[in-house]
C-alpha cells in the first residue's frame, strides 16, 4: 500500500512540527482536490447526460421549464430513498427491502383509512399516518435487529424481507378488502393540510413541480450535515470503514445500524406516503424494484459498495441521471425498452470510474 | 518502588477443555514499560484480551490503581484510562486522521439538535497532539491510509494518550514494521513513558523489548516463565529464554557458519548481527 519512496520521505522527529509552511504539502489544485471528492464522478456524469440530450433532444424541448420540472418530479421519490440508502451503505449494509417497504407503507395507510364497509378501519388520516409510520419503522427495527444479532449479511437479510413485506403488502389487503389497489384517499377527513404539503404542485416558471422536490432536498441537506458534521455521521464512516475497529473504539455499532435500518423504512414511508397523495391511493406493488434503482443511483453517486466512503450530496446527483436518462428517453421517444440498457451502462462505467477516483485520492 | 497501577495475580482463562492460560501474574507501574514476551501461540493475545476487558478471567485477581475490578466491555476499561493498541484494528484507513483520531469520542459544540461535531477543534487538536509525540503529519485531511505502519501505529499511541489513557496496552506494535519504522515507534513507547502512562508492550522480538524495557514478562505456553527487571538480565540471556534455547542456539550456530564460509550474504549478516548489539547497548544507556 505504501510506496518506498513515500517511506523515504517521512522524516519523523521528535521536534514538535513547524506548523507554518510544510514543505512536503504541495499546493493542491482544486481540481485535485475535487478528485478527492466521492461526487466527482457524478457531477461530471449529470453534466454529461444533459449536454447529451441537450443535443440530441433538442427539437423535443429537452431545454425547458417542463422538461426540467418532470425530471425533478420523477427524481424526487427515488431520491427520497436514496438518501437513506446512501447512509446505510456508508455504513456498510444493504437494505433490499426498501422498494416493498413503498407498497407496505402505502398499503398500511390505506387500509387504516378505507372506510370500515369497505373493508379498512375508517380512521381519520392523521392518526393513519402516524400508526402506519409506527409500523413501517418497526419494519426497519426488525430488518436492523436481524442483522445485528444474527451477523448474516445484510443482503441476504433484507432479500428475505424484500418478499415477506411485499407479500404482507399484497396479501393483508387483498384477503381483507379483496383489492391490490386502494383508492379515495381524497375522501378521508383531515385530508386538505396534509395534501398541502406532501401532494401540491407548485407552478414556477409555467412548469408544475411537486412539492416532494422540496422534501428530497431539504433531506438531502439535513443528510449530509449529519453525516459530515456530526457525531453520527462520523460513527457511520467509522463503521462502514471497520465494523470491529469502530466497535473497539466505543461506537455503538449495532444500534447506529438499527438506526440506519429504521431511517431506510422511515424514507420509504415518506416516499409511500408522498406518492399516496400524488395518486390518491396506493399500490401494493408500488416501488417495485426500486431497491436497486436507488442502490444504483447512490453508486453512481461515488458511494462504495463496500461501505466506509461515500456522500449523500452523490446520492441526490445520482438519482439525477437517472431521472434524466429516463425523461430523456421518453421525449427522444426511444423504445422505453433500452432504458435498461443505458442504465446498465452507465452503472458499470460509475463503478470503474469510482473506483479509479477513490485510487486517485487515497495515493496522492 | 511505588504501587503498580495495574496489577493482575494468578489469572486463569479457560476455552472449554483449553486451558488458555494458568496463574499468570503481572504488573505495570506509572511511567514505565512492562514488556510481555512469548512466541506464538503462549497465551500473549488472550492476557491482552484479559487486560483490556475483552475476556473475564475465570479465576484470579485484576487491581487497577489499588481497588479489583471487573470489565463487562472494553469500553469500560477505557473509561478507566485502560486504552489497548491494537497490531491492526488501529484505524480506519479510508478515513482521514483527525476523523480516525476523534471516533467515538467526537467533541461537538451547539445545543440540542444542533450539536455537531467540532471539526475545526478535532482538526487543530490532531495536529497539535501528534506534534507533541514528535509525529509531524503534512495534512490532517489526508486518509490513514496513506500513512505508512508505523505511523498509524504511532497516530494510535497519541490517540489513545490525548484521550487520558494511563495505562497503554500495545499489542504486537513493531510486528509488521520494517527496522526504521519499527524505531519509530518505539520512540513513542519512551515518550509515552515519560508522560507518565503505564505501557504494557506486547511483543515476540526481544530486540524490540530490551531497549525500552523496564522489566520483561515471558510468557510460554500459557504461563510466566519469568518476570526480571532489566539489571538483572542481558539481552542475550532474554533473547534465549524467548524461543526455548536450544532451537535458537541451533540456528545462530547456522547463522555463524553461513558467515565464516564467506558466501555472498556474509558481511551483511555481520552487521545485521552487529547492528542488533549496537541498537541494544545504545538505547539501554
Amino acid at each position: 500500500m505504501v510506496s518506498g519512496e513515500e517511506v523515504s520521505s517521512l522524516a519523523v522527529n521528535t521536534q514538535p512540527a513547524q506548523a507554518a509552511a510544510d514543505e512536503r504539502i504541495r499546493e493542491v489544485g482544486v481540481l485535485s482536490r475535487l478528485m478527492a471528492r466521492p461526487e466527482l464522478g457524478a457531477l461530471v456524469a449529470v453534466v454529461v447526460v444533459w449536454l447529451f440530450f441537450a443535443v440530441v433532444a433538442a427539437d423535443n424541448n429537452f431545454i425547458s421549464w417542463a422538461t426540467t420540472a418532470a425530471i425533478l418530479n420523477r427524481a424526487a421519490p427515488l431520491g427520497i430513498l436514496a438518501i437513506a440508502v446512501a447512509l446505510l451503505m456508508i455504513a456498510g449494509e444493504f437494505d433490499l427491502s426498501i422498494g416493498s417497504l413503498v407498497g407496505f407503507g402505502g398499503m398500511a395507510i390505506m387500509m387504516l383509512v378505507t372506510p370500515v364497509e369497505a373493508g379498512g378501519f375508517g380512521w381519520a388520516i392523521l392518526p393513519a399516518i402516524g400508526v402506519a409510520l409506527l409500523i413501517t419503522l418497526a419494519t426497519g427495527f426488525f430488518n436492523g435487529v436481524l442483522v445485528v444479532t444474527t451477523k448474516l449479511p445484510s443482503f441476504i437479510i433484507t432479500l428475505g424481507s424484500l418478499f415477506i413485506f411485499r407479500g404482507l403488502a399484497v396479501a393483508v389487503p387483498r384477503s381483507a378488502t379483496n383489492r391490490t389497489q386502494l383508492g379515495g384517499l381524497d375522501e378521508v377527513s383531515g385530508y386538505g393540510p396534509m395534501d398541502a404539503i406532501l401532494g401540491t404542485k407548485l407552478e414556477l416558471f409555467g412548469a408544475r413541480f411537486d412539492v416532494a422536490i422540496v422534501w428530497w432536498i431539504g433531506l438531502t441537506i439535513i443528510a449530509t450535515w449529519v453525516l459530515m458534521r456530526t457525531r453520527v455521521g462520523n460513527w457511520i464512516f467509522g463503521v462502514g470503514g471497520d465494523n470491529v475497529a469502530a466497535r473497539n473504539v466505543g461506537v455503538p455499532v449495532n444500534r447506529l445500524k438499527i438506526a440506519l435500518f429504521m431511517t431506510t423504512a422511515f424514507a420509504a414511508f415518506l416516499s409511500a406516503l408522498i406518492q399516496a397523495f400524488q395518486f390518491n391511493g396506493a399500490d401494493s406493488l408500488r416501488g417495485s424494484l426500486k431497491e436497486f434503482e436507488a442502490i444504483i443511483a447512490v453508486v453512481i453517486g461515488g458511494t462504495l459498495l463496500t461501505g466506509g466512503y461515500g456522500s449523500v450530496i452523490g446520492a441526490l446527483l445520482g438519482t439525477l441521471i437517472f431521472a434524466m436518462v429516463q425523461q430523456g428517453i421518453i421525449i427522444t421517444g426511444v423504445d422505453g425498452d433500452w432504458f435498461k440498457v443505458f442504465v446498465g451502462g452507465i452503472l458499470v462505467a460509475a463503478v470503474i470510474f469510482n473506483n479509479f477516483v477513490r485510487q486517485q485520492a487515497t495515493k496522492r | 518502588m511505588s504501587e503498580p497501577i495495574l496489577e493482575v495475580q494468578n489469572i486463569s482463562k479457560f476455552f472449554g477443555s483449553v486451558i488458555a492460560l494458568k496463574d499468570v501474574s503481572m504488573f505495570v507501574r506509572a511511567g514505565e514499560v512492562t514488556c510481555l514476551l512469548g512466541d506464538n501461540g503462549a497465551g500473549k493475545s488472550t492476557l491482552i484480551k484479559v487486560l483490556s476487558g475483552v475476556h473475564k478471567p475465570d479465576e484470579g485477581v485484576y487491581r487497577y490503581q489499588g481497588s479489583e475490578v471487573s470489565f463487562s466491555s472494553p469500553r469500560d476499561a477505557l473509561d478507566l484510562g485502560i486504552a489497548t493498541v491494537y497490531q491492526d484494528l488501529a484505524m480506519i484507513p479510508l478515513m482521514s486522521i483527525w476523523r480516525n483520531f476523534f471516533l467515538g469520542s467526537e467533541p461537538t459544540v451547539g445545543w440540542g439538535p444542533f450539536r455537531r461535531f467540532d471539526v475545526d477543534f478535532a482538526k487543530r487538536t490532531t495536529r497539535e497532539e501528534l506534534g507533541k509525540m514528535g509525529i509531524d503529519i503534512r495534512d490532517p485531511d489526508q486518509p490513514v491510509g496513506t500513512l505508512s505502519g508505523g505511523e498509524r501505529q504511532s497516530v494510535a499511541i497519541a490517540r489513545a494518550v490525548y484521550f487520558g489513557a494511563k495505562v497503554l496496552i500495545l499489542d504486537e506494535p513493531t510486528a509488521a514494521l520494517g527496522v526504521k519504522q519499527a524505531g519509530v515507534v518505539l520512540r513513542y513507547i519512551v515518550q509515552a513513558k515519560q508522560r507518565g502512562i503505564g505501557v504494557i508492550f506486547i511483543t515476540h522480538n526481544p530486540h524490540h523489548a530490551y531497549p525500552v524495557g523496564d522489566h520483561f514478562v515471558i510468557l510460554r505456553r500459557g504461563q510466566i516463565y519469568g518476570d526480571f527487571t532489566k539489571d538483572e538480565i542481558p539481552l542475550e540471556q532474554l533473547v534465549q529464554m524467548m524461543a526455548g534455547g536450544a532451537d535458537l542456539e541451533v540456528l545462530s550456530h547456522e547463522l555463524e557458519k553461513a558467515a565464516e564460509g564467506g558466501g555472498p550474504g556474509a558481511d551483511e549478516l555481520e552487521k545485521v548481527a552487529e547492528g542488533f548489539e549496537a541498537e541494544a547497548r545504545g538505547e539501554a544507556d
